[in-house]
């Protein structure tokens, strides 16, 4: 879906990106992440030409994107911001209405689609004559990617989607993203600097530093197989959390029925909060369960 | 109470001249606001994507409004001419910052992460200046816009300077006349004017621009705009043209005299003496009025024409002594005399250019002069006492002060102190009572229409009458004040009319008379 050859970024003697490649599979989630100011939003940007390359190329579905209008090329990508970029001046249902405007959506068209999205993203009918300053955080992150979504564009471009939400409402909004049909058959590209964030999003991870990627793959494979000494570093302090999480109980423990969402991690909590009520009937306790996650790391 | 019902009487017999004025002062005001709207708004757009020069263009239109306005109009004469032109181009100057620097705060303050989401969506960079940015600044922008108009409605009368008409007309006219009635028609409708745009331009700020086609909102403006250019006052080609100082338009021994006593019918307008005479230079005026020893005469080259009827009150200098001082020095007297007969109009006038246009000191003008006229004699430096010699605060006056000094000086052993620069009539009059100076250069219509203020009947009958006055004035101020007028220096420095040398020759007009048979033939 989206091929990016030795892009390279300076902003006067400053290298932003320097020399990345990395391709992107239809369907796919790839989250770019990194310390700050490392380069993650100046790559993402170069993929609907809102910043352009010193050099290097980037292809969406084989084609140059510098062949394409860049309104045309940005019209077709999905694009969500930290901060929303809702208009202030423009109620919710107008807001969502601008880009199938600028496609000339006929009017039921728009209400229809948007009417769709409302429910499946939670929203509130009545929040459509409302304008942006009258809602919630999340209700704002929200209509943002609703408004990312109402043409249904094919590829997703997010630059830190959850950054500006407290930590409770960020958990459960990534919670109902993940589980949104619409989100599932999309090519994402998602910047964050959050660790957990990536983990729980990324069918893959491009871990990057001062404009270089150290390593792509998925994150088992960041975590299991680092590919150098700062990949290994950058996850050292969440290591066990996060290797806790990226196992699925099934792989400890063969014959658990449990089903493929459920990880180490998650039985831990079950056993760690059995007030939540979530605990299952079986009778793995924790020390079972470090046993065997040690057992399953070393093989 | 009595001062109401004048201010409505006023207004009842002058409300045509009050309409016309205030017509013009709506259009003015409005077109040089659409002018500089069409200008500034554009501009501040553009220096806020160009930071880098934003402070350069602020800081230029920042200038513009720090230049006195009389000196902008002033400048603009050689190339505009008189009349709405040039004060619709200083009006628009002045409305330039507030508009530029609004829209460049507005379109700056717009959030950054609206217009990046803007640009990410694929809005083009028209829509995202006409749907996003302009209506987010638009409250911003309407205030600077709301800003510039009050500014222009005020500024806007001082268009009656350059013969652009307006309310100022009244305004400057009643304050010259010493005419509250006359100030508050004017100045009234003014604030009123400055209110109600202002209300109109806040009910517009509430406008919702994404609801309304901009058409709506621009249309009825531009429309009003338009049709306020067939109000302003029209200037007219081929006849000849008075300009003349809002003071002399209001006053008997001024314009109104000239209309009754010599039936002169001239198109007029109103303009102020600081650029009436450039102007007359420039050909945009063919007479005006003005005095009769200034500077700007020679510096312009006009000429006075002659008061045949004798409409301006006398206005001779002389020297105005303390009797107590003539008493203690009598030897005085007669070497102040010594200059009088002196100096004749046209010498004064050459005299005052020289300083005024010039800028050569009064010390050496004077001294020039008295060796010229064989009335220098090298100072003796006595030690006898001192008289302290006063002045107004103009050229003519320090030059007076000046020879008198040297006159002093070389025949006499007394000393000399000059305390120039008194302000006006009031400040160096009262010095004079109190013992401060000894004696200072005043004018016979001076004395007569300002310090003694007689009543109607003897003004009237003394009016013109040159002798008369001196007579009277010399009679009063010794009853009531123990001072001595001396003998006149010469010069009479009142109102007169003038033209351009070579029109007035080519035309043979030499007195008012023959002004009014020219236009009468026409
Ligand atoms: N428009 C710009 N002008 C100058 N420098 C820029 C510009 N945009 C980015 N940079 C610089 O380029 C580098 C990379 O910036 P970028 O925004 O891509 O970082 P990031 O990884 O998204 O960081 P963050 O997590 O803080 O958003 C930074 O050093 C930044 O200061
Ligand atoms: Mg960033």
């Amino acid at each position: 879906m989206i091929t990016a050859q030795n892009l390279i970024k300076h902003f006067g003697t400053a290298t932003a990106v320097n020399n990345i490649s990395f391709e992107v599979k239809e369907g796919e989630n790839l989250v770019l992440l990194g310390t700050s100011g490392c380069g993650k939003t100046t790559t993402l940007r170069m993929i609907n030409r809102l910043i352009e390359p010193d050099s290097g190329t980037v292809f969406v579905n084989g084609t140059d994107i510098r062949t394409q209008q860049p309104e045309v090329l940005r019209r077709g990508i999905g694009y969500v911001l930290q901060n929303h970029g809702l208009f202030p001046h423009y109620t919710v249902a107008e807001n969502i209405a601008i880009v199938p405007r600028l496609l000339k959506w006929a009017d039921q068209d728009i209400r229809k689609r948007a009417d769709e999205l409302f429910q499946k993203l939670n929203l509130d009918a009545s929040l459509a004559g409302q304008y942006p300053a009258a809602l919630s955080g999340g209700q704002q992150q929200r209509v943002g990617l609703a408004r990312s979504l109402m043409v249904n564009p094919p590829l997703l471009l997010m630059d830190e989607p959850f950054g500006a939400l407290d930590n409770l409402t960020r958990i459960s909004i990534r919670k109902e993203f993940r589980a949104l049909d619409e989100l599932v058959k999309k090519t994402i590209v998602m910047v964050t600097h959050d660790v957990q964030e990536a983990f729980e999003m990324g069918d893959r991870i491009c871990l990057m530093d001062k404009g270089e990627i150290k390593q792509i793959g998925t994150p088992e494979e960041l975590l299991f197989k680092p590919a150098n000494d700062f990949v290994r570093g950058f996850f050292d302090e969440q290591r066990l959390q996060l290797e806790l999480r990226s196992v699925l109980l099934k792989e400890v423990f063969p014959e658990s029925d449990a089903s493929s969402e459920v990880s180490v991690w998650d039985r831990m909590d079950a056993l760690l909060h059995p007030e939540n009520g979530n605990l299952p009937a079986d009778d793995i306790r924790i020390g079972d369960l470090m046993r065997a996650f040690e057992t399953y790391k070393r093989k | 109470m009595e001062q109401t019902t004048g201010f409505w009487q006023f207004i009842a017999q002058q409300s045509d001249k009050l309409w016309s004025q205030t017509l013009a002062h709506v259009g003015l005001t409005l077109i040089s606001l659409i002018i500089a709207i069409l200008i500034a708004v554009p501009l501040g757009i553009w220096i806020a994507r160009k930071q880098r020069i934003a402070g350069a263009v602020l800081g230029f239109a920042g200038v513009l409004q720090t230049i006195p306005s009389i000196a902008l109009l002033g400048i603009m004469i050689p190339f505009l001419g008189i009349g709405p032109k040039p004060a619709i181009l200083a009006l628009f100057l002045y409305a330039l910052l507030p508009i530029i620097r609004n829209t460049y705060t507005g379109i700056s303050g717009v959030n950054a992460a609206v217009i990046d989401a803007a640009r990410g969506m694929g809005m083009s960079n028209w829509q995202i200046l006409t749907k996003v940015e302009l209506p987010l600044a638009f409250p911003v922008l309407m205030a600077g816009i709301r800003t510039a108009t009050v500014i222009n409605v005020g500024v806007a009368t001082l268009a009656a300077y350059i013969a652009a008409g307006g309310l100022g007309e009244f305004i400057f006219g009643g304050i010259a006349l010493n005419n509250s009635n006359m100030i508050l028609a004017g100045a009234i409708p003014a604030a009123l004017l400055a209110i109600l745009l202002d209300f109109l331009l806040s009910l517009l700020q509430r406008v919702n621009l994404k609801r309304v086609r901009v058409t709506y909102v621009i249309l009825p403006f531009i429309l009003v705009t338009m049709s306020s250019f067939y109000l302003l006052p029209t200037q007219i080609g081929g006849r000849m043209l008075g300009g003349f100082t809002p003071e002399f338009m209001g006053r008997q021994d001024g314009y109104l005299g000239l209309k009754k006593v010599y039936h002169l019918g001239i198109e007029t307008v109103v303009i102020s003496d600081a650029v009436m005479y450039k102007a007359a230079f420039e050909k945009k005026l063919d007479v005006i009025s003005g005095y009769s020893t200034d500077g700007r005469l020679k510096a312009f080259n006009l000429i006075t024409l002659v008061d045949d009827r004798h409409i301006f009150p006398p206005y001779y200098a002389a020297p105005i002594v303390r009797q107590a001082v003539l008493d203690k020095h009598p030897e005085l007297e007669a070497i102040l005399n010594q200059l009088a007969g002196v100096i004749n109009d046209s010498t004064m006038t050459a005299l005052n250019y020289k300083v005024d246009e010039l800028k050569q000191s009064p010390e050496k003008v004077a001294m020039d002069f008295m060796r010229s006229r064989h009335l220098y004699r090298p100072a003796r430096n006595g030690s006898g006492g001192t008289i302290r010699i006063g002045s107004k605060i103009f050229g003519e006056q320090y030059i007076l002060a000046q020879m008198y000094k040297i006159l002093i000086n070389g025949n006499s052993e007394l000393q000399v102190e000059t305390k120039t620069g008194l302000g006006g009539t009031k400040i160096c009059f009262d010095a004079l009572t109190n013992n401060q100076i000894d004696f200072y250069p005043e004018y016979t219509g001076t004395g007569f229409l300002v310090l003694l203020q007689p009543d109607e009947q003897t003004t009237k009958k003394l009016g013109g009458d040159t002798d008369g006055v001196y007579r009277y004035v010399s009679q009063q101020f010794n009853e009531k004040y123990q001072i001595k007028w001396l003998k006149p220096i010469g010069f009479n420095n009142t109102y007169a009319l003038m033209m351009r040398r070579e029109q007035a020759q080519s035309l043979q007009i030499k007195s008012i008379t023959d002004l009014t048979k020219h236009l009468n033939k026409n």
